[in-house]
């Protein structure tokens, strides 16, 4: 724990810190463009030059010095002042002055440190680089002649992405970074080299020259298009939602967002239910609120409601729903719109319990079908870490392109039951053995022979819980927490044959089974649920109402409202209290204050934020084997899993581009 | 410097060298050179394999070589890293060609020293005899680059021609190398100055004149 004097005061840091996280520990600002906390050190931007005695009498690039005992350092002196800016001057003379055409005007590391530490004006008379366009694919926009050089993009893409793609290649003046061919940089995170760049470089390809970030409105919200629920900001202008940008939360999604989180806004205008359908004669034609609800009315159902909840709910929607079936007599309740039917007696089973951020201690991984690049992006970096600390990882299911080395144990399930010996070796070794459960695997009723195997391993010991189902779907754990599960999974309420069947955003399930139902879809997209429905009650996306979501790993979290739903549609909420009044049935909440209130009170895990507590691993039944062959994982299209990622434009154009290969021209300029 | 470019990734550039592999003699040389490095650690081989590759190029093709994009891949599968790596390292050193060159590759150094002694002279004397900066002559001969400082400058101005330096160049010089390339001779390499063998002063030596013809220890006169 050296001990050092910035500015002044002195303070202790850790050990193995830097000088620049030792001023920041001091709260002092060092400016810098190449630094980057969850990148390695390149040390080649210069501008976080600090004074350091003892050492050489010259500035010092504090991001790549170590901190030591007895430093003193100052980070105000006229030698940094006039050094930084000397570099500012430097890297401005290769710099455009095109910051009134330039989409990162308002929040650009250089604009600002400019301003902050910059000389105000330019001594440059010569000619400026320019460097010609490169193409990164359809949503990153490249203006490669604002390049300053950190190489962000070529460390994230390198270390925490995994895909070496984005290089830089030539060198002094003439350095450009591309990636490799020019070709469209091709894997699911690949737009967080925007966010990265501290410049106008790299920009938002569908959000090009949409709006300036001091016009937009800032709503804290989850994404939805998995069950990461990764952290995210909704950036609005007037009632549209401009785009999405993720936020910082270590213990979800670190600081990164995956490209059908970011960019399927745009499917948010698209496609929308903005006013009631009702089939009539078998078509489906517009009505009126009072109509579609004197439509419901009509059905009169009785007991015999079932309802399926989608990919995409809140909690609230679903407690909502599930009131409105229990006030009319059911308890048919569903989320696992495909069919799955695995055991949820014990949410613990079925949970992510080593937490996201606690896969990374892992030193032992086996994944159990699961595509983890498509069903759990943001993932995918925590075990590339793994890997790269020496852990040891081996899937069972088809093989995809991981973005570290792992074994592939072929597609046949009963390799559990009698493992390789290169693989019973590492996880008899392992300190802490972890297994991911996936879709695939739940789908062929891997989860009794994995909870065998988590006994036969130890997976639980001390502090560890390595035991983890993941689940790609943003209302999974939220749904099964408020009991949307029935034992034979969707089978039983087709079996049941409800006289009325209640979709809540469903758009994955086969309507064909439920021929005999009336089925009432609310939901936001004219998607599949909407096509199979009988009556249409036009909802909110996440966007544009509060919610609750559960992440795979049983995390709590509120999503505030951004914008309001187009035309006619309503909350949710509102739709299913509405509807208990034209069925007669009272639901017991008046407002959504009263509904959250109900819900916590009823499942009180969800009224607080934060992990919910799912109690300890079931006992693993003796007779528990493993069998079937995984031929194929859930997800077919990673850009298209929901009805907003497939309204999407930018979704298309990537599943057409990225997956199918493709070719757009590229618009004249 | 010199303004490089990759070759674009054409159809015809695949058919032509997207077979490319080291033939024998090469082979045995990269073998080598990755033998050098601890396992796992191949890549480390990465410029010695592109110069054989570019070498092998210039076999074939009778020129100097250069590194075509396929056969950087082929280099990128070799050593089990990825391409992009591979073409940073081939578009850092203007050593590799990264487009093709003629017969002779002439690089004139246009670094402050050979400037201040004459280069911009024999840059000219190049432009008589029909090239041009970064292009091939039309009989395929000559290539000329500028380039930056090659470490001769005490015998400044110098050019290097494929794997030879040529230095204390004047125009004329010059003009009798490249004719006696061009006449399918082997020019002596090196300083061009009669009489001077390597960098020793021009004009004589002046210390250590002891040591000329044999050791002499001069420790007893200090």
């Amino acid at each position: 724990m050296p001990k050092l004097t910035v500015d002044g005061v002195e303070l202790e840091v850790p050990q193995g810190a830097t000088v620049l996280q030792a001023c920041e520990l001091a709260g002092k600002e060092i400016p810098r463009f190449c630094y980057h906390e969850r990148l390695s050190i390149a040390g080649n931007c210069r501008m976080c030059l600090v004074e350091v005695a003892p050492g050489p009498p010259k500035p010092q690039a504090s991001c790549a010095l170590p901190a030591s005992e007895g430093q003193v350092i100052k980070t105000d002196s006229e030698m940094v002042r006039k050094a930084r800016e000397g570099v500012m001057e430097f890297l401005l003379i290769n710099h455009p002055l095109d910051c009134p055409i330039c989409d990162q005007g308002g929040e650009c590391d250089l604009q600002d440190q400019s301003m902050a530490y910059g000389r105000g004006a330019s001594r440059f008379h010569e000619a400026k680089r320019a460097v010609t366009e490169k193409y990164m694919g359809p949503l990153i926009k490249t203006t490669m002649t604002r390049c300053i050089q950190c190489t962000r993009c070529v460390r994230f893409s390198e270390e925490v992405a995994g895909v070496d793609e984005i290089g830089a290649l030539y060198r002094g003046e003439n350095m450009q970074i591309t990636t490799y061919l020019e070709r469209a940089a091709k894997h699911e995170l690949s737009a967080n080299v925007i966010d990265l760049c501290p410049v106008g470089a790299l920009t938002s390809g569908p959000y090009a020259y949409e709006a300036r970030p001091w016009e937009l409105k800032k709503t804290l919200s989850i994404d939805v298009s998995d069950a990461l629920g990764s952290n995210i900001r909704l950036d609005s202008r007037g009632r549209e939602v401009l785009r999405i940008l993720p936020r910082v939360n270590d213990d979800v999604n670190e600081e990164w967002l995956s490209d059908k989180g970011r960019f399927e806004v745009d499917g948010l205008i698209r496609r929308r239910l903005d006013r009631p359908w009702i089939r009539r004669d078998g078509k489906l034609v517009t009505a009126s609120w009072e109509e579609a609800f004197a439509a419901v009315a009509r059905i009169n159902p009785g007991k015999s409601v079932a309802v399926i909840a989608g990919d995409m709910v809140d909690c609230e929607t679903m407690f909502a729903g599930k009131k409105l079936a229990g006030a009319l007599g059911s308890g048919l309740l569903e989320g696992r719109q495909t069919g799955l039917d695995y055991d949820c007696s014990n949410l613990a089973a079925v949970n992510f319990n080593s937490g996201l951020a606690g896969i990374e201690e892992a030193d032992a991984v086996l994944i159990v079908g699961s595509h983890i690049r498509w069903e759990a992006a943001v993932l995918n970096p925590r075990l590339h870490k793994v890997a790269k600390r020496g852990g040891k990882i081996f899937l069972i299911g088809p093989e995809w392109e991981t973005t570290y080395p792992a074994t592939f144990l072929g597609n046949d399930l009963a390799v559990l039951n009698k493992l390789p010996k290169e693989v019973a070796d590492a996880f008899k070794a392992a300190q802490r053995p972890a297994l991911i459960l996936g879709g695939a695997g739940l789908g062929k009723g891997a989860l009794g022979a994995c909870l065998a195997f988590a006994e036969q391993f130890k997976l639980v010991r001390d502090g560890w819980n390595g035991f983890n189902a993941l689940h790609f779907s943003a209302a999974r754990m939220g749904g099964l927490m408020l009991g949307y599960a029935q034992k034979g999974g969707i089978a039983d309420l087709v079996a049941a044959k409800p006289k009325m069947l209640l979709a809540l955003g469903a758009d994955e399930v086969d309507y064909t089974k439920f021929a005999g139902s009336m089925v009432v879809y609310i939901g936001h997209h004219g998607d599949k649920g909407a096509h199979a429905a009988d009556i249409v009650l036009p909802g909110a996306a996440f966007t544009e109402k509060a919610g609750t979501y559960v992440n795979t790993e049983g995390r709590v979290q509120f999503a505030d409202k951004a914008v309001f739903a187009p035309g006619d549609a309503r909350e949710d909420w509102t739709v299913l209290r509405a509807m208990a009044d034209a069925l007669g049935v009272s639901v017991g909440f008046d407002s959504f204050d009263q509904l959250r209130a109900a819900m916590a009170a009823e499942v009180p895990a969800l009224g607080r934020e934060g992990l919910a507590d799912y109690g300890a691993l079931p006992k693993a039944a003796k007779s528990a084997k493993a069998s079937g062959v995984i031929d194929a994982y859930p997800i077919k299209d990673f850009y298209l899993t929901n009805p907003i990622a497939r309204a999407s434009e930018t979704m298309q154009r990537c599943s057409a581009e990225l997956l199918h290969g493709e070719v757009f021209a590229e618009a004249a300029e | 410097m010199a303004e490089r470019h990759l070759e674009p990734d054409t159809a015809e550039l695949r058919e032509r060298w997207g077979n490319f592999t080291f033939t024998k003699v090469w082979e045995a040389k990269a073998k080598t050179a990755i033998g050098k490095y601890p396992e796992g650690r191949q890549r480390s081989a990465v410029m010695a394999l592109l110069d054989f590759a570019q070498r092998q190029v210039g076999e074939e093709t009778g020129t100097q070589g250069w590194v075509p994009i396929p056969v950087m891949e082929y280099i990128a599968a070799r050593l089990d890293m990825p391409v992009i790596r591979v073409v940073e390292v081939a578009t850092f050193y203007t050593m590799y060609n990264l487009v093709p060159v003629g017969k002779f590759h002439v690089q004139v150094c246009g670094t402050t020293p050979c400037m201040l002694r004459g280069s911009d002279a024999l840059l000219e004397a190049c432009k008589h005899r029909g090239m041009r900066k970064g292009h091939t002559s039309e009989d395929g001969l000559w290539t000329l680059t500028e380039v930056e400082c090659m470490g001769n400058c005490a015998s400044a101005p110098m050019v290097q021609i494929n794997d030879d330096n040529y230095e204390d160049l004047t125009p004329e010089r010059l003009d009798a190398v490249l004719d006696a390339l061009a006449a399918g001779k082997e020019p002596k390499a090196g300083t061009q100055e009669p009489g001077r063998h390597t960098v020793e002063p021009a004009g004589g030596i002046t210390t250590l004149k002891a040591m000329v013809d044999a050791n002499h220890d001069y420790r007893g006169e200090w």
